[in-house]
C-alpha cells in the first residue's frame, strides 16, 4: 500500500523532470496567494496595509528557499543532474565528432561481433540439447583399432542392450535412403531406421498419431513410418488425417502412425524425412555380427556416470569378443554424452571464434580507453576551471562517467545491432547441408542468454571506462593543474599508461593475425592436398536404383551397362564410371581382409572399400603403380580380382610385389578369394584432412550394389552437364531416384571439412583485419598526442640544434621500440595460442615462421606507418612559434 | 522573534499526518488556513515553516492522498485549495491508530520507570 504510494510519488516526479517550468508559476502564484490571505487577516485584526504585508513576508520565511525546497519535492534531483550531465555529454561528443565516431564504431565492432559469436556458442554448446533430461543421453557405439567409436552390429546390440547394467533404455539408428513413390515421380529421400524405443530414449513424442509400440521394430510388425514435420507439411500440406494413410518407399506400402513435433531434430541423423522401424532384414548386413551399420543412443540409469557406463560397455564387449573371436575381435565399446556426438566436432572452432571476437573487443575497449586518456588529458584546464568554480569532485566524477556510459550505451546499442545482422547474415551463409547437420543453429535470435552475455561484456567496458579517467582527473591538484604551463609531469604520466596500452593493442593484434594466418595456410594446404586424381572437370550424381525393380545382380550389371553407354556417348563426356562410394566422401564402409597363405592371428585387417566399373581409374586420372585397371571382362562371370592401393601394398607387402597374390574374407570363403591384379596410387577416400586408409577396389560387376554414384569426366563445362546426366538416367527408368547432382569442384569446396576450415579462416581473417585497423587507429592517436604534448620540447631540442631527421627519428624511435615491445609479446601468446587450437590447422605447425614473420612484419610496417605522419609533423615544428606559444 | 525560536519544530513524520487531519476536519483548505489551523490547534505551540508545509502538501498529492483545485476563498481571494481522497482518507485512518498506539506504548514504558526497584 505504502509502497505503491511511493511508486505513484515517484512516477510522479520522474515524469516532472521533463514539462519545464510551467509548475513553477503556479506555485509562485500558490505562495502568492496564500500571502495575501495572511495579509489580509492580518489587516482585519487591525494593521495597516504596510504592516501587515511587511508581518506576514516576516512570517513566511524566505521565499527563495521555499521555492527551491518545493523544486526538490517536486522532481527528482538527482535525475536531473543526471539528465543534464548527461545532455553535457552528449553535447560533448558532439562537439568531437571524430572521436565519437570512431569510438562508437570501434566499440560497436568489438562488441557486435563478440555478441554474434556468442549467440552461436550458446546456441551450440550452452543451450541444452532439446530432449528430455538431455544430461542423461549417450551416444553409445563399437570401437576400433583404425578409426575408434566405430558403428554397432545389430546382433551386438541386441547383446549390448540385454547384458548391460548402466541403461535405462538403448536404442539404435541408421541412416538410409529410399524411394519415394508419388503420384508425381520418384524422389530420393533420406530415411532414419530406428529401433522401437527411439524416441522414447529421447523423451520426445509425437504431436500426431503414436509412437512406436515395443516390438514394432521386429521384422514380424506391419510396415509402419513417422514422418518429420517437415515431410508432413512438404508431402502431405500438413493434412489432418494423415494418420493412417499409406506411402509407398521404395516399392514397400507403409502405413503412417505419427508425426513428429516441429521442433523435433536429430543432427545426426541428417535430414532425415521419416522414420521407419528397424526391422532386420533376413540375409543383409543386418544380421551379420561383422556388419557394422548403427549408431547407439542410450539413457543412463540414475546416478550412473559415464565413466561408469563406458567401463560397463568395455566389459560387455570383452565378453562378446571371447564368445564370437571371428567377428568380435578387436571391437571395444564407445560411449560418450549425446551432446558431444552432436557438437564435439564444432566445439574447438566456436571456441576459437569466441577468442577471437573477445580479442577484437578488447583491443577495441583498450583503443577506446586510449582515446578517452587523450581527451581527459586535454581537457584538464577546463575541469581545474569548473572545480575552482565550485563543482564537487562527485560531481566531476559523476561527468566523466555519465560521459563513458554514453559512449558505450551508444556504442552497445549499435553493437547490438550490428550483432543481429551478423547473426543474420553468418546464418544465411551456412549451408543447407551444414544446417542439417547443425539443427541447433536454425532459429539463432538475441535469446536472454545472448542478452545477458551483451550486458556483461558492456559492464566490464563501462567499468574500465569509468575507471580510466579516474586515473587521470587532476581533481586532488585543481590548482596546479590551473596554473599548469609546463607538461612534464602529465606527459610522463601519459606516456606510461599510453604505451603500456599500445603494447596490449599491438601484442593481441599479432595473436589475430597470426591466428588468421595459420587458419589461412591451414585452409590453402587443405585445397591444395594431393588428392592423387584430377578433380577438375569431374561431373557426378548419385543413383538408387530399387531393389523391387532390379532384385538380380544380372539385371543391375545390364542396367549399368546401359547408363554408362547412354552417358558415355554424351556430347563432352570423356570417360563415365560408377562408383560405390566417390572419392573425398569419407574413410569408412570397409572390409576385413585376410592373405591367402599366410598365418592369421584373427586380428582384422581393416581396409577401405569400394566397388568401382571398369573406366574408373581412368575417369579419375589416378596413376596406375603397377599391374593393370579393370578391364569389361572383370564381371561376374570371370575370376574375382581386386586393385590395392599404395597404403596397403606398403603396409602388408613390404618389399614384394603384390600382384598376382590373393586376398579373401576373414574366413577365406572360396567364393571370397580374389587376385591382385593392380596397385594404384593412393586416392584420398576420407574428407580432405583425413589420412590415407589401405583400400581395395573391387569390381561393381562382380560385387553389386543398388546404390551408387555415376561420375563422367567431360571436356566444357562439368556443372552445365548435371541435368543432363539426371535427364539421361530418368529417361533409361523413371524408377531410379537420382540425388546430389554436383561438381567434384564444388563437393569438395564445399565439403564440411572445407566448409569449416573456410569460416574459421574467413572469421578469424576479418577479425585480424579489424584487428590491425584498430592498433594502426590506436598507435597512430597514441604517437600523434604524445607529439603534440611535446611540442615544446621539440622546440627546444631544434633550437639548441637538432636536425629535422633527428626529431624524425626521436618520434619513429618511441614507436618502433613500443611496436617491438608489443609484438614480442604478440608472437610469444600467439605460438602460445595457436598450440590451443592446432586442431584447426591442418599440414600447418602452431609455430609456422612464415606466418609469424609475416604477421610481425605487416604489424611492424603498419605501425611504422602510422607513426609516420605524426614524426613528420614533429619534424616540421617551427621552434621559434614553438616556444612562443606555451 | 524570541517568542518565535521557543516553538517546537514540527516532526516531519507527523507533519503529513496533522495535515491529513486538518483536511478531514475543516474540509476543502488551502495552504495558509492549514498551516493556520496546526498551529492554532497546537495552542501556538508549534511554528510551521512554509519551505516545510509546501513540500509536504506536494508529496501528499505526488502520493495520491490529496487532491487540490483553484478556489475562491471565503473574502474572495483565489487559492488553491486542498481537499481529501479516498485513499487519504484510509491513510489517515490507518496512521492516527498507527500513532496512537505507539504513543499508547511509550506511555507505558515512561510510566513504568518508577516500578523498577
Amino acid at each position: 500500500m505504502s509502497l505503491l504510494r511511493s511508486l505513484r510519488a515517484f512516477l510522479i516526479r520522474l515524469s516532472a523532470i521533463f514539462p519545464g517550468r510551467q509548475s513553477d508559476t503556479a506555485f509562485s502564484e500558490e505562495m502568492r496567494s496564500n500571502l495575501q490571505l495572511h495579509i489580509d487577516d492580518l489587516m482585519r485584526s487591525g494593521m495597516t496595509e504596510k504592516q501587515a504585508r511587511r508581518e506576514a513576508a516576516l512570517r513566511f520565511g524566505g521565499i527563495e528557499q521555499t521555492h527551491q525546497r518545493y523544486r526538490e519535492r517536486q522532481t527528482l534531483p538527482a535525475f536531473d543532474n543526471l539528465l543534464q550531465d548527461l545532455r553535457f555529454a552528449l553535447r560533448q561528443l558532439r562537439r568531437t565528432p571524430g572521436f565519437s565516431i570512431i569510438a562508437t564504431i570501434m566499440l560497436a565492432s568489438g562488441i557486435g561481433s563478440s555478441v554474434a559469436i556468442f549467440a552461436f556458442v550458446d546456441a551450440a554448446l550452452i543451450k541444452p540439447l532439446p530432449y528430455h533430461d538431455p544430461a542423461t543421453l549417450a551416444g553409445v557405439t563399437e570401437s576400433v583399432k583404425l578409426m575408434g567409436p566405430a558403428n554397432l552390429s545389430y546382433p551386438d546390440y541386441l547383446d549390448w542392450k540385454q547384458r548391460n547394467h548402466s541403461f535405462r533404455s538403448l536404442d539404435i539408428f541408421t541412416n538410409s535412403g529410399r524411394l519415394l513413390n508419388l503420384p508425381s515421380g520418384t524422389v530420393p529421400v533420406s530415411i532414419l531406421r530406428v529401433s522401437d524405443g527411439f524416441f522414447r530414449t529421447l523423451g520426445i513424442a509425437p504431436m500426431l498419431g503414436r509412437d512406436f509400440y515395443p516390438g514394432e521394430d521386429l521384422p514380424s510388425a506391419g510396415n509402419t513410418v513417422i514422418l518429420s514435420y517437415d515431410s508432413w507439411q512438404k508431402w502431405f500440406q500438413g493434412r489432418a488425417d494423415i494418420i493412417g494413410q499409406k506411402i509407398t518407399l521404395s516399392g514397400i506400402p507403409q502405413t503412417i502412425i505419427g508425426v513428429m513435433p516441429e521442433t523435433f531434430d536429430f543432427a545426426p541423423g541428417g535430414s532425415a524425412e521419416f522414420w521407419l522401424p528397424f526391422h532386420a532384414v533376413k540375409g543383409s548386413c543386418d544380421l551379420n555380427r561383422s556388419c557394422h551399420s548403427l549408431y547407439g543412443i542410450a539413457r543412463l540409469k540414475d546416478g550412473i556416470t559415464f565413466a561408469a557406463a563406458l567401463a560397463d560397455m568395455k566389459d560387455v564387449a570383452a565378453e562378446l569378443e571371447r564368445e564370437y573371436p571371428g567377428s568380435n575381435r578387436g571391437q571395444g565399446a564407445f560411449v560418450q554424452p549425446l551432446s558431444e556426438d552432436i557438437v564435439g566436432d564444432v566445439r574447438p572452432i566456436l571456441l576459437t571464434l569466441l577468442a577471437g571476437a573477445m580479442l577484437l573487443f578488447i583491443i577495441a575497449c583498450v583503443n577506446v580507453a586510449s582515446l578517452l586518456l587523450v581527451r581527459s588529458e586535454s581537457r584538464r584546464k577546463e575541469i581545474a576551471v569548473r572545480g575552482a568554480l565550485g563543482a564537487s569532485r562527485g560531481r566531476l566524477l559523476m561527468q566523466f562517467f555519465i560521459e563513458s556510459v554514453t559512449l558505450v550505451t551508444i556504442g552497445a546499442g549499435l553493437g547490438i545491432c550490428l550483432a543481429a545482422v551478423m547473426m543474420h547474415l553468418l546464418s544465411h551463409l551456412i549451408p543447407k547441408f551444414m544446417l542439417s547437420r547443425m539443427p541447433y543453429l536454425i532459429g539463432l535470435s538475441l535469446n536472454p542468454h545472448v542478452l545477458l552475455f551483451a550486458a556483461g561484456i558492456t559492464l566490464a567496458a563501462l567499468i574500465l571506462f569509468a575507471v580510466t579517467p579516474l586515473l587521470r582527473l587532476p581533481i586532488g591538484s585543481l590548482r596546479d593543474s590551473l596554473a599548469e604551463s609546463s607538461r612534464g609531469s602529465g606527459t610522463l604520466f601519459w606516456r606510461r599508461i599510453g604505451a603500456n596500452m599500445i603494447v596490449i593493442e599491438l601484442a593481441i593484434a599479432v595473436v589475430l593475425l597470426v591466428g588468421a594466418g595459420l587458419l589461412c595456410k591451414s585452409f590453402y594446404r587443405l585445397l591444395h592436398v594431393d588428392l592423387k586424381y584430377q578433380p577438375d572437370h569431374l561431373a557426378m550424381v548419385s543413383v538408387m536404383v530399387p531393389e523391387s525393380l532390379y532384385p538380380k545382380d544380372d539385371d543391375l550389371t545390364r542396367l549399368q551397362h546401359q547408363i554408362l553407354t547412354h552417358v558415355t556417348a554424351l556430347p563432352g563426356v570423356e570417360s563415365a564410371a560408377l562408383f560405390s562410394l566417390p572419392p573425398s566422401s569419407y574413410n569408412g564402409n570397409t572390409d576385413w581382409i585376410r592373405f591367402v597363405g599366410r598365418p592369421y592371428n584373427g586380428e582384422h585387417n581393416e581396409v577401405n572399400l569400394r566397388e568401382i566399373t571398369t573406366d574408373a581409374m581412368k575417369t579419375l586420372q589416378a596413376k596406375l603403380l603397377s599391374g593393370r585397371f579393370f578391364t569389361e571382362t572383370d564381371d561376374a562371370a570371370h575370376p574375382k580380382v581386386v586393385i590395392i592401393n599404395q597404403a596397403l601394398a606398403r603396409q602388408y607387402y613390404p618389399g614384394q610385389d603384390p600382384i598376382g597374390q590373393r586376398i579373401g574374407d576373414d574366413g577365406l570363403s572360396p567364393g571370397s578369394i580374389k587376385e591382385i591384379v593392380g596397385v594404384v596410387d593412393d586416392i584420398k577416400e576420407g574428407s580432405l584432412d583425413s589420412s590415407i586408409w589401405p583400400a581395395v577396389y573391387y569390381p561393381l560387376y562382380q560385387s553389386q550394389e543398388h546404390y551408387f554414384t555415376l561420375m563422367v569426366r567431360t571436356h566444357p563445362s562439368e556443372d552445365a552437364i548435371l541435368p543432363t546426366l539426371v535427364s539421361t538416367i530418368n529417361h533409361l527408368d523413371p524408377g531410379i531416384g537420382t540425388a546430389d547432382p554436383i561438381s567434384m569442384n564444388r563437393r569438395i569446396h564445399e565439403s564440411p571439412t572445407a566448409y569449416l576450415h573456410r569460416s574459421s579462416a574467413w572469421l578469424i581473417g576479418s577479425f585480424a583485419t579489424l584487428a590491425l585497423l584498430l592498433g594502426v587507429i590506436g598507435i597512430y592517436g597514441v604517437i600523434a598526442y604524445s607529439v603534440s604534448q611535446r611540442t615544446r620540447e621539440i622546440g627546444i631540442r631544434m633550437a639548441l640544434g637538432a636536425q629535422r631527421n633527428t626529431v624524425c627519428q626521436l618520434i619513429l624511435r618511441e614507436a618502433g621500440t613500443l611496436a617491438i615491445i608489443g609484438i614480442t609479446f604478440g608472437l610469444a601468446s600467439a605460438v602460445g595460442a595457436a598450440i590451443l587450437m592446432r586442431k584447426l590447422l591442418f599440414a600447418t605447425a602452431a609455430w609456422d615462421a612464415t606466418t609469424l614473420v609475416a604477421a610481425a612484419l605487416l604489424l611492424g610496417a603498419s605501425a611504422m606507418l602510422a607513426s609516420w605522419f605524426p614524426a613528420l609533423r614533429a619534424a616540421r615544428v617551427n621552434p621559434v612559434e614553438a616556444l612562443r606559444t606555451e | 522573534m524570541s517568542e518565535m525560536t521557543e516553538r517546537t519544530d514540527i516532526w516531519q513524520g507527523t507533519l503529513a499526518l496533522m495535515i491529513l487531519k486538518t483536511i478531514e476536519t475543516m474540509g476543502p483548505q488551502h495552504g495558509y488556513g492549514i498551516a493556520r489551523r496546526i498551529e492554532q490547534t497546537s495552542g501556538d505551540r508549534l511554528s510551521l515553516n512554509y519551505g516545510t508545509l509546501y513540500p509536504a502538501l506536494l508529496k501528499l498529492e505526488q502520493e495520491g492522498a490529496i487532491a487540490s483545485e483553484w478556489g475562491v476563498s471565503e473574502n474572495n481571494r483565489k487559492a488553491k485549495f486542498y481537499k481529501l481522497t479516498r485513499t487519504g482518507r484510509r491513510q489517515l485512518e490507518k496512521e492516527a491508530r498507527n500513532w496512537q498506539e505507539t504513543t499508547a506504548i511509550l506511555n507505558l514504558f515512561l510510566a513504568s520507570k518508577g516500578e523498577q526497584a
